[in-house]
């Protein structure tokens, strides 16, 4: 026992005096976590929109500012032909122009088939599609309050209403997204390059001839790693919680014990890179392509996984950090228990196994 | 005195090359044992069949009075190793190497303290017990490499080539530290290319592509091959050709 405690601080001793270390390993997730929480949002606030108003009767005004009291656009010019609209989107003032037909009032007001036309700039798709939907919807709105009695007969009023997250924020996806991404990153990138290095300078070698086992080497390299990665986890969570508003509905303990089990795994496909690679350059480079690029296109994390073709939905599959994500979301968006989440977690203790066992098995020829 | 080495048609092959042909030589306790051949002979495979690093493909040998198949782990205890590259951790200071090293070798607590002074005052280096090994000069960092592999007080330590790129003044020093763990009774064990080295071991073996072509004392050799010098013999037998 005091062989594997004198290993561990040796190991601290490592982490504490390597600077670059400490930054990836605190620094990352802080600014990960705030970049993802309060820069990079799809929520829609006061895009600019243009107005062109060619019927300028008092419902068309009224229209317009309940559009622009809506919080969701901002005017930012009135147009005056419609040549005035194709140079206000190719000078990129707009994402929308909304046109108001002349004589739209008298149609609107005898009953005919009154039109508006949305005109969004689609080069941002979503944006796009979000911006109109909200325009028509606050449209839609406007006439309904006109003439509450007067509805036309056998009308399908459907309601829609967004569960768990109803003001749609993008932090309750990020954060999940990104606890996984720094988690299998630092956790498995520093294992493997810890272990590729100590290979490199030949003392792996030395370790191996000592009285250590096979296993206490492993162990000693996975238990400093193993609470630094978990604190880190806490810091993301607390940062989710306290600063982006993600709620936490369900279980904390069953949220942390999940946390300890996505890092297990993570430092044991450290450890598997670390026993099929030769030097720390490689050890990095495939943790960096193997976990990275994965986890942050294939996981579900920025890309629906269900708009995926079908392809990659299969490889999706065998990416850790969607079954992590899964669970994240679940255990504090939704407030799931063990019981809706056995799957994804029998799926990543399996995961697990499978790297420890692999890597064992491929350690011991390569150290010697 | 029971032997430190005993090994018997000692044989490890990859695949179909034999690096180590059936071996058969002994090493008395503290003897100095000068394990020389040219690179690819097959020494480093046939110290890490000692060492327990590579399992033998065949033969027989044990170290320290065990067995390299079953008692492996005993002879970790009772052997020190100091590899070409030194094996220490350069981020780290010279006394939390040499704490480190007392740790996992199972000193107790209380003993490290005096034997990292004991250390730091032999080599004289009390000064830079707080600096990282990174900063050492590398006669320096080899004469610490060896005395942390003797730590543990091990019955055999085995060099692997200790001395590569260092002045001739250093590494005269680093054979007085030899000459000294082996006066106090330690088999050592070295594998070199320098032939001036040779020179300063009580017996030599010459492996020459997997085979032990000759093992005597360094006299014993010269005068067997009719040779002024340790270079001539060893040039006879590796290269094929005489120097003279």
């Amino acid at each position: 026992m005091n062989r594997f405690i004198a290993f561990v601080k040796k190991e601290f001793f490592h982490i504490l005096r390597d600077r670059r270390m400490l930054l990836i390993l605190f620094g990352l997730p802080l600014v990960q976590v705030l970049l993802f929480g309060f820069a990079l949002t799809n929520e829609i606030k006061n895009a600019r929109i243009a107005i062109l108003d060619n019927d300028k009767s008092q419902h068309s005004q009224q229209i317009t500012a309940k559009l622009l009291a809506s919080g969701y656009f901002q005017l930012r010019e009135n147009l005056r032909s419609n040549t005035d609209i194709e140079r206000a989107f190719r000078r990129g003032l707009i994402k929308l122009a909304v046109v108001f037909p002349a004589g739209f009032t008298a149609d609107f007001e005898h009953g005919r088939n009154a039109q508006i036309q949305l005109l969004a700039d689609a080069t941002e798709q979503n944006t796009a599609i979000s911006l109109t939907n909200y325009a028509s919807a606050i449209i839609r709105d406007y006439t309904t309050d006109l003439n509450p009695t007067s509805q036309p007969p056998m009308v399908i009023d459907v309601r829609s209403r967004m569960v768990f997250n109803p003001e749609l924020k993008g932090a309750f996806v990020f954060v999940p997204g990104v606890m996984a991404m720094v988690l299998l990153l630092v956790s498995a990138l520093m294992t493997s390059v810890t272990i590729a290095r100590e290979r490199e300078t030949g003392t792996l070698e030395v370790l191996m001839v000592s009285p250590l086992s096979q296993g206490q080497i492993l162990l000693g390299k996975v238990v400093p790693y193993l609470l630094l990665s978990f604190l880190n986890g806490c810091i993301i969570i607390a940062l989710g919680v306290f600063a982006l508003n993600v709620p936490l509905n369900g279980s904390l303990a069953l949220l942390l014990a999940e946390t300890l089990l996505f890092i297990f795994l993570a430092l044991s496909i450290g450890i598997f890179i670390s026993s099929v690679v030769e030097t720390q350059l490689v050890a990095m480079f495939a943790s960096l392509m193997a976990m990275l690029l994965p986890t942050i296109f294939l996981s579900g994390f920025i890309f629906p996984i269900e708009s995926m073709p079908k392809p990659l939905q299969i490889v999706s599959n065998i990416i850790p950090a969607k079954y992590f994500i899964a669970i994240v979301k679940g255990i504090m968006i939704k407030g799931a228990g063990l019981r809706y989440l056995w799957q994804p977690t029998l799926v990543l203790v399996g995961m697990s196994l499978f790297f420890t066992v692999l890597s064992l098995r491929n350690l011991k020829p390569r150290l010697s | 005195m029971g032997k430190a080495v005993i090994t018997n048609q000692l044989t490890k092959k990859f695949g179909d090359f034999v690096a180590t042909n059936a071996i058969t030589f002994d090493v008395e306790q503290g003897e100095i044992f000068g394990f020389l051949g040219a690179n690819g002979a097959g020494k480093t495979t046939a110290m890490r069949m000692l060492c327990g690093l590579l399992k033998p493909s065949s033969g027989q040998a044990s170290v320290a009075g065990f067995d390299v198949y079953r008692q492996s782990e005993k002879i970790k205890q009772n052997i020190g190793y100091m590899s070409q590259r030194f094996s220490l951790y350069e981020d780290l200071t010279v006394r939390e190497n040499i704490r480190f090293y007392g740790g996992i070798y199972g000193l107790r607590r209380a003993e490290i303290p005096a034997k990292t002074d004991q250390i730091l005052a032999k080599l004289g280096i009390e000064s830079v017990a707080n600096s990282l090994v990174a900063a050492l000069p590398l006669g320096w960092k080899q004469k610490l490499a060896f005395s942390v592999a003797l730590l543990h007080e091990p019955k055999i330590v085995f060099l692997d080539e200790p001395t590569g790129g260092v002045d001739p003044i250093t590494r005269r020093q680093f054979w007085d530290l030899i000459y000294e763990a082996a006066h106090q009774g330690t088999t050592v064990f070295v594998t070199t290319h320098y032939m001036d080295e040779a020179e300063y071991c009580n017996r030599v073996s010459i492996m020459v592509d997997g085979r032990m072509k000759a093992l005597d004392t360094p006299a014993g050799l010269k005068t067997a091959y009719g040779v002024d010098s340790m270079d001539a013999v060893f040039q006879i037998l590796a290269r094929g050709t005489s120097t003279k």
